[in-house]
């Protein structure tokens, strides 16, 4: 896990079509524990966590991982639902190892291992698009699973899911991060924040503006764009213990 | 009159007379080998277009979309030209044979199924292009994914290019000259003996077209309720 | 199913191959010449009645490809037949001339009618065409022309000019020029109830006559003469010289004569052989 770290964004600009996305938006990331990345809608979460998976190429800036360069770097991205094929759960998770070029038979077997790993072994020859919200995300996870990934990236992976489901879904990425991989996590529920972040990164009109650890941004933001975003998210909520996503390395 | 043409026809039908059978059997094989041709190229070829970018796409998108359209007898009158004796292709004596049909028709349907292709993968991909992005597939992974995918769809894609195909005359006409016994199709037969005034067989050959293109059809649509039905 | 279809590539491929395979013609293991005719010839039926003979006794197929004669004598000019075999001496016999064809050889005749209403409007009834003529452009009964550069066409076209008329002159609504061949022709005349010039052949075969009959008839001008030249392999290599010249004597020689003769139409003969004597052997 430490392979990846530190993530260091410099400069990071992104303006398609003359729109300025990002702005030369700063952070370094160095906690060994799950990064959640919050902030209002716009403000630029979901295109910085594709930058840093490679999805999008950013218009200035730069990302380095450790002292590595960005396409050694193994990375899965999960988005708020999966796009599937019209096939059975093996064969969408096995999509995930198409560019690895196994054997069919090494295939099977990492498939295999990824399902019963969130719990869809038994259902392996279903249709995919048939599968519950909670399932198909459940598959995503999968997906990243087979690709041991160094770096997972999610983008609000449980906006669309009731709360059961949200619960299954923290766990197996809870699960991951023991593991050993890196999470990046982008998500609106401050209460899922609280419950899996070890730091919070705050973005803001395309910037950067308030990095620190979670317990503290949640009950003490310091910039005005965190405060007003986090009061307005969260009037009531009772700030609990985190949960350290990982321990020391 | 009338009752004495249907009754004839239905007779002819019934025995299964060896000539329609011929006649029939010709039809399917030139247009079954031209779509399998023409999608053999067109598939992969719409794919592509759809997924990538590249100077000029929107004018590729506009010449294909266009070229669906092309009238049969243009077709059949370019090819004809062009594996005529005093033609470039000419010594390759072509003309009047099956096989010119089969390229005549390969070349009507091309465009018809790189087109429909296109646009179909190009829905597939604005549902599913980020993902297979996100897990690195080439472009040729993609292609491939995408088209996999979209099978029922495109399938029904190839069934109206074969729909097309074995309708029409313009093309086979020209190309195949319309000999008794060696390139004379259903619609060339049809068109024969409309002109002959001899109703019956032109009627017969008309209603095993007719149930073709019916059965095709049936094909299709009852693909798309498999389809719908298994994998949602 | 799922297999299948990521198979597909490889199914689509072997079904493909298979059904170019299993094309019977294309690679031509029989002898077999290209014989470009007109659609009139085809349909009277002689060729399905003449071509056994011939395939019969020399073992070389004939594949004709039937169009008006002006697009034979193209199809000829190009190298795309073998031989050809049309009613226009004129075109033949400026096609050998111009050097396209060997020599032109008179096979048989046929002859035109005229066909029109059975209650003949216009009176034209006899055995006179040019007179026929003159009482229908009187009285501008309703005629369709093919007018497809067809040797009907051109025989059609001479008719009215011998006539004394000048057609472009007094053409109207009453003349239909429809550019398509003869079957076409009876079709719209027998819809529309119009005279029209037709060779008695396809007119024999036509079976949508409603109320038309043959109302002139055995003028000598309007017999039909058939002639027949090989491609010149001078100006196309490639033309089947050798198999194409024997379908040539065929026609000429006594046998072929012979089957030409035979062939009748409801039991009336339709063409009449009259090859060259110093033809005949």
């Amino acid at each position: 896990m430490t392979a990846v770290l530190p993530i260091t964004v410099r400069d990071l600009s992104f303006r398609p079509g003359g729109r300025i996305v990002l702005d030369r938006l700063d952070a370094t990331i160095t906690s060994a524990g799950i990064t959640a990345l919050i902030g209002p809608n716009g403000a630029g979460k979901s295109v910085t966590l594709r930058i840093i998976d490679g999805l999008l190429q950013p218009d200035d800036g730069t990302i380095r991982f450790g002292n590595r360069l960005p396409q050694d770097v193994r990375r899965a991205l999960v988005f708020q639902r999966p796009g599937l094929l019209r096939a059975s759960i093996a064969r969408n998770v096995a999509l995930a190892l198409v560019p690895w070029k196994l054997s069919r038979q090494a295939i099977a077997e990492r498939v295999d291992q990824a399902l019963v790993a969130v719990g869809l072994a038994h259902r392996a020859d279903e249709a995919a698009r048939r599968l519950s919200g909670g399932e198909q995300q459940r598959l995503a996870l999968a997906r990243a699973w087979v690709t041991e990934p160094e770096l997972l990236l999610l983008d609000e992976p449980t906006a669309s899911l009731d709360p059961g489901a949200t619960e299954e879904i923290e766990r197996l990425i809870v699960r991951m991060a023991r593991n050993g991989t890196k999470v990046v996590l982008v998500s609106h529920n401050l209460g899922q924040v609280a419950r899996l972040a070890e730091d919070i990164i705050v973005i803001s009109r395309g910037q950067a503006v308030e990095h620190g650890p979670a317990r503290r941004i949640l009950s003490a933001p310091r910039s005005a764009e965190a405060q007003a975003y986090i009061k307005g998210e969260l009037p009531w909520i009772a700030f609990s213990e985190t949960r350290t996503a990982c321990s020391q390395p | 009159m009338m009752q004495a043409t249907v009754a004839e026809t239905f007779a002819k039908l019934w025995t299964l007379d060896k000539e329609v059978l011929a006649i029939a059997w010709l039809s399917l094989r030139v247009s079954i080998s031209a779509v399998v041709l023409g999608s053999a190229i067109g598939i992969p070829a719409g794919a592509v277009v759809a997924i990538t970018t590249f100077p000029g796409r929107n004018g590729v998108t506009a010449v294909l979309n266009a070229f669906m359209g092309l009238p049969a007898v243009v077709v059949g009158l370019v090819v004809y030209l062009l594996l005529s004796r005093s033609g470039p292709l000419g010594t390759l004596g072509l003309l009047f044979t099956p096989t010119a049909m089969i390229f005549a028709q390969t070349i009507l349907v091309t465009p018809l199924i790189a087109a429909l292709t296109r646009q179909m993968i190009e829905d597939a991909d604005r549902e599913l292009g980020e993902q297979l992005r996100s897990m690195r597939l080439s472009v040729g992974q993609r292609a491939r994914t995408l088209v996999v995918d979209a099978r029922f769809s495109l399938v029904v894609a190839v069934l109206a290019a074969f729909g097309r195909a074995v309708s029409e005359v313009g093309a086979v006409l020209v190309v195949g000259g319309n000999i008794d016994g060696h390139t004379r199709t259903m619609t060339t037969a049809i068109s024969l003996e409309t002109q002959k005034g001899d109703l019956p067989l032109a009627l017969s050959l008309g209603l095993v077209l007719m149930a073709l293109v019916i059965v095709v059809n049936a094909l299709a649509s009852l693909l798309r309720s498999y389809a719908m039905r298994t994998y949602g | 199913m799922d297999r299948l279809f990521r198979n597909a590539h490889r199914v689509l491929t072997t079904l493909g191959l298979l059904l170019l395979a299993v094309s019977p013609s294309s690679a031509q293991a029989q002898r077999a010449i290209t014989v470009a005719s007109t659609t009139s010839t085809e349909q009277s039926g002689l060729f399905k009645h003449l071509l056994p003979k011939f395939t019969g006794s020399t073992g070389i197929e004939v594949k004709v490809v039937a169009l008006g004669t002006g697009q034979a004598l193209d199809i000829g000019r190009r190298g795309d037949a073998d031989v050809v075999f049309v009613h226009d001496k004129e075109a033949e016999e400026k096609f050998v001339a111009d050097g396209f064809g060997v020599k032109r050889h008179e096979v048989m005749y046929n002859d035109f009618v005229v066909v029109g209403p059975k209650s003949d409007p216009a009176g034209v009834a006899g055995k006179d065409i040019q007179a026929g003529l003159r009482r229908i452009a009187a009285v501008k009964a309703p005629f369709v022309s093919r007018g497809d550069r067809s040797g009907t066409h051109a025989a059609e076209l001479r008719f009215w000019r011998d006539a004394g008329l000048n057609l472009a002159a007094i053409k109207g609504d009453w003349y239909k020029e429809i550019g398509q061949g003869m079957g076409p022709a009876l079709n719209t005349a027998s819809a529309a109830s119009a005279y029209l010039l037709s060779d008695r052949g396809t007119w024999l075969v036509f079976k949508n006559r409603a109320d038309l009959a043959i109302l002139v008839e055995g003028d000598e001008r309007m017999f039909n003469q058939y002639g027949v030249m090989l491609v010149n392999p001078a100006r196309h290599p490639h033309v089947k010289a050798a198999d194409g010249q024997r379908f040539v004597d065929w026609l000429v020689s006594g046998e072929g004569q012979k089957t030409i003769a035979e062939y009748r139409v409801n039991g009336e003969q339709l063409f009449f052989p009259n090859a060259g004597a110093a033809e005949r052997l």
